[in-house]
């Protein structure tokens, strides 16, 4: 920065503000679009390829949803090492129900329309009663939150150990495993038209913000600067869904399914995945949490708490229910993680979600979640958690072994932090 | 005329030791009464029982005559009871529109918040008591001292107020925005509020108030009218304990 003269830097701003784009998503953009271009060139553009695309985006959906629930948690001053524990239990949890209680003591049978709704909420169920579990011993037992959910850590997995015999459940249930990614997919069409939905509800939120600001006078941007922002929404938006429909099946998997429907595959015939609904799933959420955290009161009072404990309890806001209902709402996205990781592997192993509490801290965190409280955006964690995963996939692919891999994870991660103490010292934050 | 508040015997203690011993204070409407006192004599103590943050272990408050139960600080907003604390008890990550309205957020008909109307309430209750305030989207942590003692002004006043309680309200503030505050205070007055002042300092005690209560010890030592001691009287009640001649 310090090439810069003061007047360039200072006309670079400007134009920025104008744009309102957070500087820090701007760096994180850059940071993830670096690594990208690396690997990229490293591998042939074999890493950008519609293929990888896809494949990075399945496997980043399990860590990012929970990723937007710890910056709850850590914005609210609190940690949940528990996650990855949690998440286990929901998958032994669910895994049990659908392969024996549901067919064998209920005796539906395997296959039954009501199977996969029945263990989906049953997941949901485990994960968000534990999460309220937590927070009750955080917020209303005064146990720190760290002691709680590091004895969770040990407890949860271990609970569905038990549940399970120490075994790995397979097969699953058919309709179950279309939540895991590639098996799921909306297809071509459909896809256009959700990316075509979220285009005109992106342009619809910009307009109709714009539109509020004006009744009151307050100022906005100028409409160049709209345009700039709402042609970049429906760019991404619309460049995204065609990589991943330009993703098509195997032909030897196509032929399969003709040859189980019966009939004979044209010559010729491709189709390509589209969107994930895993991927669906993440893009709600994430929207979900985006509105919970900026424009709602369990959002305003999960960031004022973290700004200042004491007055948040003196403006009468009930910290200790709060804290129940931040660790419940994680517990229930551990659960929605355990269908997508579960369907994902197509299987209930022992060690799913293992070490995924640090992961998914360390998404939040990369993405611009400060421990010390009051600070975060949805948006960042998940940003942070497809960095994470990018690195890790792209040194899979370049060949180094798995010890590096997490050499280079660590580091990113305290180069990440430093990075942002520095930020904020040049902004005068504390 | 009946006292809008009147404390009556009040006494807290924490683990045996006695922080308010029996006291009893009150406060007219248009009236401001400073509360004295060495650090650890009660005053703020005895506060927090009106403002709902601690429950008295005996003594009953009255509001209009009337015998009031405040539990919690929302009790003692429902009361029209506003508190300014000395650490201003603002989230400092929130802007001047989040940290007014906290913990009473306007929302839109369909539950989420109303942003721009919060945000224009506030630029019109901010240009009343501080014209020169233009930083609304910025979080308060990057606002002057006396700046941020307006946004937590300007949440007491807009949630009209009948008994303001204020705990060293220019302990941080240089004096052009301690003059500001002053005149805050008057003009508060004028409109008929309470104000109960916890002061350090005995100047900002005789210029803002009508009457000051010390306590010592957990104890009152006596409410005189400021007009009637000097300076000399009040500070001999402070490090004495010891009630002048002249006073009621």
């Amino acid at each position: 920065m310090s090439d810069f003269s003061p007047a360039a830097s200072r006309t670079r701003r400007n134009w920025l503000e104008k744009l309102e784009i957070d500087l820090r998503l701007l760096g994180m953009i850059g940071a993830f679009a670096l690594v990208c271009l690396c690997f990229s060139v490293v591998t042939d553009g074999r890493f950008l390829s519609a293929r990888n695309i896809f494949n990075l985006t399945i496997q980043t959906v399990s860590v990012a949803i929970m990723a937007t629930g710890m910056v709850f948690v850590i914005v609210c001053r609190h940690i949940d090492l528990s996650v990855g524990a949690i998440l286990a239990l929901a998958s032994a949890v669910m895994g049990v129900m659908q392969a024996r209680w549901l067919p064998n003591a209920l005796g539906l049978g395997l296959g039954h329309p009501l199977i996969a709704p029945v263990t989906m909420i049953s997941g949901l169920v485990t994960g968000t009663a534990i999460g309220a579990l937590n927070g009750w011993l955080v917020g209303y037992q005064r146990i720190p939150a760290f002691i709680v959910t590091l004895g969770g850590l040990l407890i949860w997995r271990y609970v569905g150990w038990y549940l399970t015999a120490g075994q790995t459940i397979a097969p699953l249930n058919q309709t179950f495993l279309l939540f895991g990614g590639a098996e799921g997919t909306l297809g071509v069409g459909a896809s256009w038209v959700a990316g075509g939905l979220a285009a005109a509800a992106a342009l619809w939120v910009i307009w109709s913000g714009r539109r509020r600001k004006q009744a009151h006078d307050f100022p906005v941007r100028p409409v160049w600067a709209e345009t700039v922002v709402m042609t970049l929404a429906v760019t991404l938006i619309m460049g995204f869904v065609a990589i991943l429909n330009s993703y098509e099946l195997p032909q030897a998997k196509l032929r399969r399914i003709f040859e189980a429907r019966g009939e004979i595959m044209p010559e010729g015939y491709t189709q390509g995945y589209g969107l994930p609904i895993s991927v669906l799933i993440l893009i709600l959420v994430a929207v979900a949490m985006t509105v919970i955290a900026g424009r709602t009161r369990f959002g305003r009072y999960i960031f004022a708490t973290g700004g200042n404990p004491d007055a948040a309890e003196l403006s009468g806001i009930n910290t200790r229910l709060l804290t129940v209902k931040i660790f419940a709402l994680m517990g229930f996205l551990c659960g929605l993680s355990a269908i997508i990781a579960q369907a994902r592997l197509q299987s209930h192993p022992n060690d799913i979600g293992t070490l995924d509490e640090l992961r998914v801290i360390a998404a939040a965190v990369i993405g611009g979640t400060a421990l010390s409280g009051g600070i975060g955006t949805i948006h960042g964690a998940i940003l942070g958690a497809l960095i994470m995963q990018s690195l890790q996939s792209g040194m899979a692919m370049v060949g180094a072994d798995a010890p590096l891999q997490n050499i280079v994870v660590g580091v990113v991660l305290v180069l990440a932090v430093w990075i942002d103490i520095q930020y904020r010292k040049r902004l005068g934050m504390r | 005329m009946t006292p809008l508040v009147e404390m009556r015997d009040i006494s807290v203690s924490f683990g045996g030791i006695k922080a308010v011993d029996h006291v009893s204070v009150d406060l007219y409407p248009g009236e401001v009464v400073g509360l004295l006192g060495h650090n650890g004599a009660g005053k703020s103590t005895l506060i927090k029982c009106l403002s709902g943050a601690y429950r008295p272990d005996a003594g009953e408050i009255h509001i209009d005559g009337k015998k009031a139960e405040i539990h919690n600080t929302r009790d003692a907003r429902a009361y029209n009871i506003e508190t300014i604390y000395q650490t201003l008890a603002l989230a400092d990550n929130l802007d001047a529109a989040s940290n007014l309205f906290l913990g009473r957020e306007l929302v839109t008909p369909t539950g989420l918040l109303d942003e721009a109307r919060m945000e224009a309430e506030t630029r019109r209750i901010m240009a009343r008591l501080n014209p020169n305030f233009r930083k609304f989207s910025e979080p308060v942590m990057a606002l002057s001292g006396g700046q941020r003692q307006s946004v937590a002004i300007a949440r007491a006043v807009y949630f009209n107020a009948r008994i303001l309680i204020m705990d060293e309200p220019t302990a941080a503030l240089g004096p052009q925005e301690t003059q500001m505050v002053a005149e805050l205070i008057d003009e508060l007055k004028r409109q008929g509020l309470g104000i109960f002042l916890i002061e350090h300092d005995i100047h900002a005690v005789m210029k803002l108030c009508d009457r000051a209560v010390v306590m010592k010890n957990g104890q009152r030592v006596g409410t005189v009218r400021v007009d009637e001691v000097t300076d000399d009287d009040i500070l001999g009640m402070i490090i004495m304990g010891r009630k002048p001649e002249t006073a009621v």
